[in-house]
């Protein structure tokens, strides 16, 4: 016999919220709860990335182009989480966000600047009155390798300081070790913890490895009370993959069928190119549908991506390739 | 002492393991290769064909997915009980075929080392004939022989035993049901084969003999809807034309008749030809 | 549900690639000819009912003519020619395939009126494929193992007479010219009348590959020219796919002849969905296997087959998928559905879902809007069918899926064996074994299991029972063109 370490204590665990209704046996115990998540339909790999794939062939063209560069614009969470960040880094970020062509006022601008926990007071500050919203990491990211009690302290920390967004990471080990209730009760914990604040779950799809894992810490983290299902911390490769995008789209898409509650998606990380970025609409488009087809149900984590997204509206615009010198670095 | 009067011999066909008169209750003389009597046998007809055609047809799912270890064991122990009756195959033979007791002795050795051999190929052929292949994907993917049912066998008019045995065991060693029509004129060892079957371990149904003229059962076997394929063998040659077109109705595997040397080392091609290759593809994934 | 905010514009595939020339003549010992009693039909596209060229019809005469041209270079040059030279002939083809692939695609979807995505995706790099993988086979053949003891060393047969359907003009023509000419045959080939134009490009590949004249011939032409080249003596093999019907007549008309025969045939496949299939993969695959090339595919899956406690979760989504499909313009690179190939196809998946229709079965088609012009049939499925409806037992050749129910795996088996046919089936489960033991019933030559219509020239294909008999495809398709 091998002894087991017990769980964390939980803090409190909330009441049902009333989507969950019909959901309610599931996540009363352990056992529910894993076979509830073992219940989910098996995701095949190669299926999957066959379908994203033909996905990927999509040809998007003219107004449809223009129309699509506009849109993940307008949905790009635009991130530094960089040791090396700054006041003045995370300062210039905002003023990109803001305005991402300082050239052009018809860009719009885009849909959140994410940062740690304690460049959220410069994000505020800088940000206040622009529409551009701040989200914070936290829960002792990337790795989460923290008690609750640091993870819910790091929250507050980041929503006392204004965050109108959290993106918490999951505890990988104790998914992957099958104790999925008590990721479930840390995620109803930071919710708690969140207040207002909307609340991203990372997976970390690239630790989770299957796409099976990916399909049931979906619905883990939804369950949970979740508001939008994040793949990626960025700090792990492979990050936001289209097929994984597509695991976690048809999650939302299923659990709205079932529970009647919609939960947004963000990919996060290694979208970098326009191209890239329009996959990932086509995905949205022809998997979840119109519904998602907004800032408020889909983001994408990104940093480099804007400016190429500027480039190619730029050529779309003059007709001519442009350059990086163009605009601006931040 | 006077001289013993023989008891004659009045044979029946093998049907679905069991012994019944033609239903027609029509039997023919079988004489030696000089006319002298042997026995009567039966003269099949059409409705036997079809009974037979049923009965292999019932005993296809289980012979055909009995493990190819146990059909090699059971077929085996079908030559040890041949070996038993070599005496017998040995009179039959000369005296159908009009061959001198070495001779026919020869052939009977022969039909029971054919046996032997198609037995042996029971656990070889799906590697011999099968393939993994190496699509470009992620997917695993494999072809295997299977049987491809119930054949009807025009035994070979001229080879009695080594000719039937070669075609009998080729088909069914990897699982196929037969419907055998037993050569005309020597339809004896065909009779002897179809008691040593009886009392083998080879499932009632896996081989039905019928006796009597392929021209009459042959049309009738060939255009069975429920018949997978026809080995031509011992067709009437004025006919095999016919039966090839008869055969078109449901697309049967056809085997044309060659001009067979039946002592020849068989190669595989008459196994193979009793075969369908199915393809098996499944994604490689995590 | 999907293209109401996000209208993809259309991304149309330029034609300016294609030189299409306003008559095409026969394709005979190297040249193009004239047919010899100078008749002719058009070929249009089936999208728009534009005519894109003129076609020969060949005659008896003309028939002749080709086959004496590959009986002439298969004594003089093909047979005597080295085994490794004939494989870079192949290789050189194969090369060119490649390089001209987006030619080829965009002259199949004009022709057909196939998405180019599947042309583009499918079917030429598969024609490329093929040619490979078939090069490599020419000098290698004694490994085989398709000759025995009593046959001897492999040789060809000589003449091989090919005749190939419209589903997939260029790679039937690839399924049926690369082994042939592996193996040392020389061919004739019948495209079929409603496209021929990919066949008569590959004439031309074949010319700019510095193919020896006669080793290919092209005969273009309806029914009465596959009859002629059917009942021509000089033929020494026929190799036909199309439809069962047509392949009973060709094993009786070449019964008595000695001539060697393989038929790829009709299908009624069953596509056998389990509760515990992983539902969203499963989804595609029948979508997959039903409207991929508008379900003109002899082993598409036409009758869904699913468990019962998994009915309403699999038809819902697979509802809601057929919403997302995009019918209309096969060169626009967005199109999922193309055209149906001819007026008289139309008419046959008319016919047959009216049958449906009026035996008591319940029709559905998104909401779909179809073009004035062409040949046009909504994704369509059939619920409520029982394995007596004709529907569920003839072959529609059509985007129309038959949904029947099972309850144990048993009774799905025989469902799916319940039929004349045996070229393919589909399996949808997450329990191995029992994907295994699925696989062993099911009398199909291609089990797809969490998968569906998947194809590759390593991989035998082809028919059980009316499906047809031999195998195209890897080591198993070389003995079709040799003498066993």
């Amino acid at each position: 016999m091998v002894a087991t370490t017990a769980p964390p204590p939980v803090e409190r665990v909330a009441p049902q919220p009333p989507w969950a209704a019909g959901l309610s046996d599931v996540t009363a115990s352990d056992a529910s709860l894993r076979r509830f998540l073992h219940g989910l339909p098996g995701v095949d790999q190669v299926g999957a990335e066959a379908r994203a794939t033909m996905l990927a062939t999509r040809s998007i063209k003219t107004v449809a182009k223009a129309w699509a560069i506009d849109l993940a614009i307008t949905m790009i969470d635009l991130t530094t989480l960089e040791g090396q960040d700054t006041p003045g880094k995370v300062r210039a970020l905002c003023a990109k966000a803001m305005r991402p062509d300082p050239s052009d006022p018809t860009v719009p601008r885009v849909a959140a600047v994410c940062v740690y926990p304690d460049m959220v007071p410069m994000a505020v500050q800088t940000l206040s009155g622009s529409g551009v919203r701040v989200a914070s990491v936290a829960t002792a990211f990337p790795s989460g390798r923290a008690s609750l009690a640091v993870k819910l302290a790091d929250t507050r920390d980041a929503v006392t300081a204004g965050a109108d967004e959290i993106d918490m990471v999951i505890d990988r080990g104790a998914f992957l070790s099958g104790r999925y209730m008590q990721v479930h009760e840390e995620i109803v914990a930071v919710r708690e913890a969140c207040g207002n604040a909307h609340l991203k779950v990372i997976l970390e799809t690239g630790e989770l490895v299957t796409y099976d894992n990916a399909r049931r810490a979906s619905w883990l983290a939804m369950l949970a009370g979740g508001d939008f299902i994040k793949t990626s911390t960025g700090k792990i490769s492979p990050a936001a993959t289209l097929p994984v995008t597509l695991v976690m789209l048809e999650a939302v898409r299923d659990f709205r069928d079932t529970t009647g509650r919609q939960v947004g998606v963000k990919p996060a990380g290694g979208i970098r190119t326009a191209k890239d970025a329009i996959k990932h609409l086509v995905l949205v488009n022809e998997t979840a549908g119109d519904d998602w087809l907004d800032p408020d149900w889909f983001r994408i984590g990104a940093s480099s991506l804007l400016n190429d997204l500027l480039m190619q509206r730029t050529k779309m615009a003059t007709g001519r390739y442009s350059g990086p010198d163009y605009f601006t670095l931040d | 002492m006077s001289e013993r009067i023989d008891v004659r011999k009045t044979y029946k066909l093998y049907i679905g393991g069991k012994f019944p008169r033609s239903e027609s209750g029509r039997s023919y003389e079988v004489t030696d290769a000089k006319g002298r009597f042997l026995a009567n046998a039966a003269l099949a007809s059409r409705k036997d064909a079809r009974d037979a055609a049923v009965a292999a047809r019932a005993a296809f799912p289980g012979w055909s997915s009995a493990t190819a270890y146990n059909r090699g064991q059971v077929l085996y122990r079908v030559a040890e009980l041949l070996e038993g009756r070599r005496t017998q195959f040995v009179s039959e033979v000369a005296a159908g075929e009009g061959l001198t007791a070495r001779k026919a002795e020869a052939l009977v050795d022969a039909s029971i080392d054919r046996w032997v051999w198609y037995a042996g190929w029971s656990d070889k052929v799906m590697q011999v004939h099968g393939s993994a292949n190496p699509v470009a994907g992620p997917y695993f993917d494999f072809s295997v022989p299977e049987p491809t049912g119930v054949v009807a066998v025009l035994a070979p008019q001229n080879s009695s035993l080594l000719g039937l045995v070669s075609v009998v065991a080729s088909a069914i060693v990897t699982g196929n049901t037969v419907v055998v029509v037993a050569s005309e004129r020597s339809p004896l060892p065909a009779v002897t084969l179809s008691e040593v079957l009886a009392t083998s371990d080879v499932p009632g149904g896996v081989v039905n003999i019928l006796t009597g003229r392929a021209a009459e059962v042959a049309p009738w076997l060939a255009a069975h809807m429920d018949v997978n394929a026809i080995d031509l063998a011992g067709a009437p040659v004025d006919s095999v034309t016919d039966l090839q077109v008869a055969a078109a109705d449901n697309l049967k595997r056809v085997l044309l008749p060659r001009l067979d040397d039946w002592t020849a080392t068989p190669g595989t091609e008459r196994m193979f030809a009793m075969l369908e290759t199915k393809t098996v593809w499944h994604p490689i994934g995590v | 549900m999907a293209g109401k905010k996000f209208d993809y514009a259309p991304a149309p595939e330029s034609r300016g690639i294609v030189d299409l020339q306003p008559a095409y003549g026969l394709f005979i010992g190297g040249e193009f000819v004239d047919p010899l009693d100078g008749r002719a039909f058009k070929t249009v596209s089936p999208a728009t009912e534009e005519v894109l060229a003129e076609i020969s019809e060949a005659g008896p005469r003309d028939v002749d003519r080709a086959v004496v041209a590959a009986r002439r270079a298969y004594e003089r040059v093909w047979s005597k020619l080295p085994a490794r030279e004939r494989g870079k002939y192949l290789f050189r083809i194969a090369r060119i395939l490649q390089e001209r692939a987006r030619e080829l695609a965009v002259l199949e979807s004009l022709d057909n009126g196939k998405p180019i995505r599947e042309s583009r995706d499918v079917d030429i790099p598969l024609v490329a494929a093929w040619f490979f993988h078939y090069a490599g086979w020419a000098d290698k053949l004694e490994y085989a193992g398709v000759s025995t003891a009593s046959s001897g060393p492999p040789k060809p047969l000589g003449v091989a007479g090919q005749i190939i359907p419209w589903n997939f003009p260029l790679l039937m023509l690839a399924w049926k010219i690369a082994p042939a000419l592996a193996c040392g045959n020389t061919v004739v080939l019948k495209p079929a009348e409603t496209t021929s134009l990919t066949a008569l490009l590959f004439a031309e590949i074949c010319q700019q590959a510095d193919l020896p004249p006669g080793v290919v011939n092209i005969v273009t032409g309806a029914g009465e020219t596959g009859s002629a080249l059917v009942e021509h003596p000089g033929v020494d093999k026929i190799a036909f796919t199309g439809s069962t019907e047509v392949g009973k007549m060709i094993a009786r008309s070449t019964a008595g002849t000695g001539k060697k025969v393989t038929l790829e045939l009709g299908g009624k496949a069953a596509n056998i969905v389990f509760d515990d299939a992983p539902v969203d993969q499963a989804v595609e695959g029948i979508v997959n296997g039903i409207f991929f090339n508008q379900g003109h595919v002899c082993c598409a899956g036409s009758r869904l087959l699913v468990q019962e406690s998994a009915y309403d979760e699999v038809l819902t989504s697979l509802k809601r998928r057929l919403g997302t499909l995009r019918l209309g313009d096969p060169l626009d690179k967005n199109t999922d559905i193309g055209a149906i190939n001819s007026p008289e196809q139309l008419g046959r998946i008319r016919e047959l879902s009216d049958v449906g229709e009026s035996e008591g079965a319940a029709r559905w088609s998104p909401p779909c809007e179809l073009p004035d012009k062409g040949f046009w049939f909504p994704p369509t499925i059939f619920t409520g069918v029982s394995q007596a409806h004709r529907i569920a037992r003839e072959e529609i050749f059509g985007p129309v899926l038959s949904v029947l129910t099972f309850r144990t795996p048993a009774e799905a088996v025989e469902k799916a064996n319940n039929t004349p046919y045996g070229l393919s089936a589909g399996v949808w489960t997450d329990k191995g074994s029992r994907i295994l033991w699925m696989a062993g019933q099911l009398r199909a030559g291609v089990v797809w299991a969490n998968t569906f219509n998947r194809f590759d020239p390593a991989s035998p294909f082809g028919g059980y029972k009316e499906s047809g008999f031999g195998r195209e495809g890897g080591r198993h398709g070389l003995e079709a063109y040799l003498d066993v």
